[in-house]
Parts: structure tokens; C-alpha cells; sequence
């Protein structure tokens, strides 16, 4: 790879920051790390920062995780000195210090391989956890029938048909060929149809805390199913747990999704939380279907959510709202914010079992 | 991989931060590493960021420092193969072919071909930079189909056969982050996540840009933006903005308004969108105070 060979212990205290990295679900390729090592070299390195930057630019973590870079990178290259210094700034570093202090000796920089890999294993043990269980039998007929059934958009795409409305020169072109130059039929076009975005918005506030989870994994099936699906969670902010929700393992992505969101069973704020959605991702409510999973029990300003499920409206190609009071006969939108909501809503059902999902979802 | 620590006479991401400059691209420490990196380790460069942070430039000025021809390939919705990467003159192979009559022809010949933006970079990588723009905006087919082209750098013309670049070209992919990347595709990259600058480097990116903004206008100007991006608004100010702000506010001023009023009437060239407008009218005056102060 390089004409100058590095010596391998120097090597390995890169390889096994790879590890670390890996560890704590950067996903990370073997061709990267080569590039990681090949950019190191080139840059010098002359500090720590020409190896952050080096490690920044092949190992591309996300931006949304490059804190959580940024002090593995610490952990693993200044070892004790960087916790020390954080102590008091990060939560997480400080309670990382803690779990060291439990053990016989502080991690020293030389260590900080073994250091940096129990303090993510220790880190991954924080936050709140999801029951362990596999998806039903339910979400796996939703997910089988998921890609057949759910509403479609007209794509930019064209494809052959037998009448269509664009005309195929390639295909006109290749048949005259065989008639010597002459047109004898006009191969025909038509739009191909692509399955449409799906965004789901799910309230994991306090007063939806029974069916959070069922949510969660109602989420997780539809991102495996179809792949186009966006996925917030929203309480008194709005958090994206699409990425977080990636795999095909449920507990695994669940956990992931737990570990990101931090307004856990607290108040609602929908309204906000629709605004924060609509000014920062407005593109991925155009065309989408959106799904909202809540009670609709807004402590905010209901004509502020009434503004925002107007915009929604406008943007979106269908708004649904799967609201589990529902589920009981007797109920009536009754609350302000439900009552602000619903004349933008399109489809209004319970979800709370496959049926009125699948009511809700299918074209 | 065939490492190249010397480009052109840029050897550290030093020398190619001061290259830029003087193509008038004011890079920060981070972006000159990333592109250093890319070049050298002869990987396309995938830049990403909020809309208006400059990634269209930084490629263009990497073409410039290189002295090469910037090809720029604008992603949308539905682009596909017969836009990024060649086309046949259906029509002019039609009439070639009436024309023969009993003749042979070849119709899969060059004067048939039609060269788009992937084709060409292919063709010339010794004189051209690729830019693939927003490709973000492509569907997902799109995006796998690059990914082949860019790991192996070859184009297959069913009727001509393999095309094969004779060096790896310089690619620069841009994304506005509108949704999420293939991750091989980001793992085939150099990656890096263009920020708004500083105020700082922003202040000197207007003086730069600008035909004559006074420097006290500039960190106004800047000082204003900034504040503006961290409002909630639904189309942030970037940094072509923060330069019109400076230049109409000039402008204004020098045909006799008065200097805190000029700057807020040319408000309209920083904020575009109504509903933006109208938020943040009540503080308008408040916010440009502080700025200008």
C-alpha cells in the first residue's frame, strides 16, 4: 500500500480505534481503514488533530454522531487526560469517569484500546431498554403484504408498454433496423410508478407510554418492508430515529432508537414538534404519506398546531392519524388538539391492531 | 490504492488551502484535509451540508487550483443513465441509415454518440473535474448505478463495449443531506460536512466576493446572518446571501440611505421566504441593531 512499511505496533493503535468505532455502531468498511492508515501517513501526522481529521474524512462518521466521534477519538488516543478535562461538560464522559474509577486503575493512555472498548460497553448499557421480543405474527404479514399494497407515486421513469404515451426511439430505431430502415410500428413509453415516502411520526410522550413500544415496532417493520420510510419520534422534541431503526434485527434497532431519543414519557408538544419537522426536513413530508401515532392530548398551543397540520396538509399526499383512544367506541375528539387537527386529517383510525393499519396505510 | 502525495505541486493540505485561496475559495483547515485526501488517495469527495455553505464552490475551486475543466452533472428526480452518461442521435442514425440504402453502415460509430457529463470525465480524466451536484435529489437506482462507476471507473457501451478510464478522474459528489446516502456510497468517498463558516471566515468570504464592502459592513452583515441561521426558519440565509446582503446594503447606502436603514431594506436579498419575513419582522430591527453595533 505505501513504500515505507509502518511499523505494526504503530499500526495497531488505529486498527483496534476502528474496532472501537465499530463497537459503539459506526459502521466502518475494511477499505476504509485502509484509507484511514494511508491518510494518516500522508498527512504526517504531525498532532493528534492531522489523525482526527485523517479519521474524519475516510472513516466518515455522520454528522448527527460526531460528538460521539469526537470523544471516542479522545477516549482512545488522550486517554484519561481528555476525561478529566470533559469532567463537568458531557454527561456521558463524566459518567464514563465513574465506571473507571470502580476499577482497580484509571485508564492510562497506553491502555486505551481495552479502556475505550469497556467504557462502550458500559456506555451501552445506559438509557432505557426495550422488552425483548421478536415482531409478531401480525407485523410480519403487514411487512409481507407492505410492498404490493401501499400507495404509489408516478416515477420520471419510463418503461416499455404495448400503448403508452411517449414514443421509444431506441427500440423504434432497433426493430427498423431489421426492415431495413423503415418504421413499420412506434415502440411506445410509459411512466413507471414508484412506492411513495412514508413518514411516521411517533409520540412517545408520557400518556402514549402503553403503545410507544407496539409503535416503535409497527416503525421498524414498514423501514424493513418498504424503503423509503422516514421515521421522528416527538414529545417535547423532535427526533430522527430512521437511521437508528436500520436492520433487520427489532431489538437491536429499537435499543439503537432508545439510546437516541431523550424526551422518553414527558409532555407533548405537538405543534412545536410539527414546526421543528416542517422548517428543518420539509422535504421529506412533500409527497409522503405521513403517519402520526398519537393520543393528540397537546399541552401546547392548539391554533399553533392547528397552523402546522395545515401545512402538513398542504405539503403532504396524505395525512393519517392513528390515534389508539380511538379504539374505544365511545370516544370523541374531544381534546383541543385532536379537535384543532382533525380537519386536516385524512384517514382517522385507532391502530391498534393490523386492520385499522392496514386501513389507514393501504391505497 | 495508487497514492499520490504530490498533485500538482500541492503536497500538504497547507499548500492546497493557499491554492484555493488565491482561486478565491477561503477553505477552512478541515475541507482543505478532506481534499487533500481525496486527491492524493484518488477517491471522489463527498461534500455535504445545509443548502448555501459553498459545496458547489469548493469544487469548482478545486478545478481551478488543478487548471482543469469542470464538468458538472446536475442530479434531480428520474435522471438516468441516458443523461448522465450518453445518448445515441436517434434521429441522425435513422437518416444514416435511409442515406446507405444498400451501403453498410456502422450507426454505432462517435459521430453517433452523444457525450453526457459522466462519459466525458471518463474520457479526458487528466483535464477534467467531475462534479456530480445534489445527489441527494437522484432516486436510489441512481445511486447504486454510481457507485459501480465510481468504484472501477468504467462506463460499458452495450454496442461499443468496455470503456476504461486511463486514471482515476477527479470526482466531487455534493449532497444537501435531504436524505440519507447510500452508506457504501459514503464509504467509497472522502467525506466531509461542510459547516457554515465562522463569523470570522465568513467576514472575509463577503470582502472577498463582494466588489467593495466596507469591512465594518461585512461583520454587520455577518454578525446578522449568523443570528438569523439560528432561528427557526425555513430557508436559512447562506452564504451567497450574507454576500448580496453586503453588496445591496453598499449599494443603498452609497445612493443616500442612511446606513442602519439600508441595511435592513435589502433584507429581501438574505430571507426569501414570506412566512420567514414576516416571523422574524417584529425583532427585525432589535437584531440589526445588535449586528450593526
Amino acid at each position: 500500500m505505501s513504500e515505507e512499511p509502518v511499523l505494526p505496533r504503530a499500526v495497531s493503535v488505529f486498527i483496534s480505534f476502528v474496532a472501537l468505532l465499530r463497537a459503539n455502531g459506526f459502521a466502518v468498511a475494511p477499505e476504509q481503514t485502509m484509507a484511514f492508515l494511508a491518510a494518516i501517513e500522508l498527512l504526517g501526522p504531525r498532532s493528534l488533530e492531522h489523525i482526527r481529521k485523517a479519521g474524519l474524512a475516510t472513516l466518515a462518521p455522520p454528522p448527527e454522531r460526531r460528538a460521539t466521534y469526537d470523544r471516542l477519538f479522545d477516549l482512545h488516543f488522550r486517554g484519561s487526560e481528555a476525561i478529566e478535562r470533559a469532567d463537568g461538560e458531557d454527561e456521558e464522559i463524566v459518567r464514563l469517569q465513574e465506571e473507571g474509577r470502580g476499577e482497580d486503575e484509571p485508564p492510562l493512555a497506553d491502555e486505551a484500546n481495552e479502556s475505550g472498548l469497556a467504557a462502550a460497553r458500559a456506555e451501552a448499557l445506559v438509557e432505557r431498554r426495550f422488552a425483548q421480543e421478536t415482531a409478531s405474527d401480525a407485523l410480519r404479514r403487514l411487512s409481507r403484504e407492505a410492498p404490493a399494497r401501499l400507495p404509489r407515486r408516478r416515477g420520471h421513469r419510463r418503461r416499455r408498454a404495448r400503448r403508452g404515451p411517449f414514443a421509444d426511439p431506441r427500440r423504434t430505431l432497433r426493430e427498423s433496423v431489421r426492415n431495413d430502415g423503415e418504421v413499420l410500428r412506434l415502440g411506445r413509453l410509459r411512466r413507471r410508478t414508484r412506492p411513495r415516502k412514508i413518514l411516521l411520526l411517533i409520540d412517545v410522550s408520557g400518556s402514549m407510554k402503553a403503545r410507544t413500544e407496539e409503535n416503535m415496532k409497527l416503525a421498524h417493520a414498514l423501514s424493513q418492508a418498504a424503503g423509503n420510510v422516514e421515521i421522528f419520534t416527538f414529545g417535547t422534541r423532535l427526533t430522527r430515529v430512521t437511521r437508528a431503526l436500520v436492520g433487520p434485527d427489532p431489538r437491536a434497532a429499537l435499543e439503537r432508537a432508545a439510546d437516541e431519543v431523550l424526551d422518553w414519557d414527558g409532555g407533548t408538544r405537538i405543534g412545536d414538534s410539527l414546526k421543528a419537522l416542517l422548517d428543518g426536513h420539509g422535504h421529506v413530508v412533500r409527497g409522503a404519506v405521513v403517519v402520526l401515532c398519537s393520543d393528540g392530548l397537546e399541552v401546547g398551543d392548539p391554533e399553533l398546531l392547528a397552523a402546522q397540520m395545515e401545512r402538513l396538509g398542504l405539503l403532504a399526499h396524505r395525512v393519517v392519524w392513528l390515534n389508539p383512544l380511538k379504539e374505544s367506541p365511545a370516544y370523541e375528539p374531544l381534546a383541543r388538539g385532536m379537535r384543532a387537527a382533525l380537519p386536516h386529517v385524512d384517514r382517522f383510525e385507532s391502530g391498534h391492531d393490523l386492520e385499522s393499519v392496514a386501513a389507514a396505510l393501504w391505497r | 490504492m495508487p497514492v499520490r502525495s504530490n498533485i500538482v505541486g500541492i503536497d500538504s493540505p497547507e499548500a492546497l488551502e493557499k491554492a484555493l485561496r488565491a482561486a478565491y475559495y477561503l477553505a477552512d483547515d478541515a475541507i482543505a484535509t478532506a481534499s487533500y485526501l481525496a486527491l492524493a488517495l484518488g477517491k471522489p469527495l463527498l461534500l455535504e451540508g445545509a443548502p448555501g455553505v459553498g459545496k458547489t464552490e469548493a469544487a469548482k475551486a478545486i478545478a481551478a487550483v488543478l487548471g482543469r475543466k469542470l464538468i458538472r452533472l446536475q442530479c434531480y428526480e428520474g435522471i438516468d443513465a441516458s443523461a448522465a452518461l450518453y445518448e445515441w442521435n436517434y434521429p441522425r442514425q435513422m437518416l444514416a441509415i435511409r442515406q446507405a440504402g444498400e451501403e453498410s453502415i456502422d450507426i454505432y460509430g462517435e459521430a453517433f454518440l452523444i457525450e453526457r457529463p459522466m462519459l466525458a470525465a471518463l474520457r479526458a480524466p487528466d483535464s477534467t473535474v467531475l462534479l456530480i451536484d445534489e445527489i441527494d435529489r437522484a432516486d436510489q437506482e441512481f445511486e447504486a448505478f454510481l457507485l459501480e462507476f465510481l468504484s472501477d471507473f468504467q462506463i460499458s457501451i452495450p454496442e461499443r463495449g468496455t470503456l476504461r478510464a486511463s486514471e482515476h478522474p477527479v470526482v466531487v459528489l455534493t449532497s444537501n443531506r435531504t436524505r440519507d446516502l447510500h452508506e457504501a456510497l459514503r464509504r467509497r468517498c472522502v467525506y466531509h460536512w461542510i459547516d457554515y463558516p465562522t463569523e470570522e471566515r465568513e467576514a472575509r468570504i463577503v470582502m472577498m466576493r463582494a466588489s467593495s464592502v466596507a469591512e465594518r459592513t461585512a461583520r454587520a452583515v455577518v454578525a446578522a446572518v449568523g443570528k438569523l441561521r439560528r432561528e427557526p426558519l425555513s430557508k436559512a440565509p447562506g452564504i451567497a446571501e450574507a454576500v448580496d446582503w453586503a453588496e445591496a446594503a453598499t449599494l443603498l447606502h452609497k445612493g443616500g440611505a442612511r446606513w442602519p436603514d439600508a441595511f435592513k431594506r435589502s433584507i429581501g436579498v438574505a430571507l426569501k421566504d414570506e412566512e420567514d419575513l414576516h416571523y422574524i419582522s417584529p425583532r427585525l430591527d432589535a437584531l440589526i441593531a445588535e449586528a450593526a453595533a
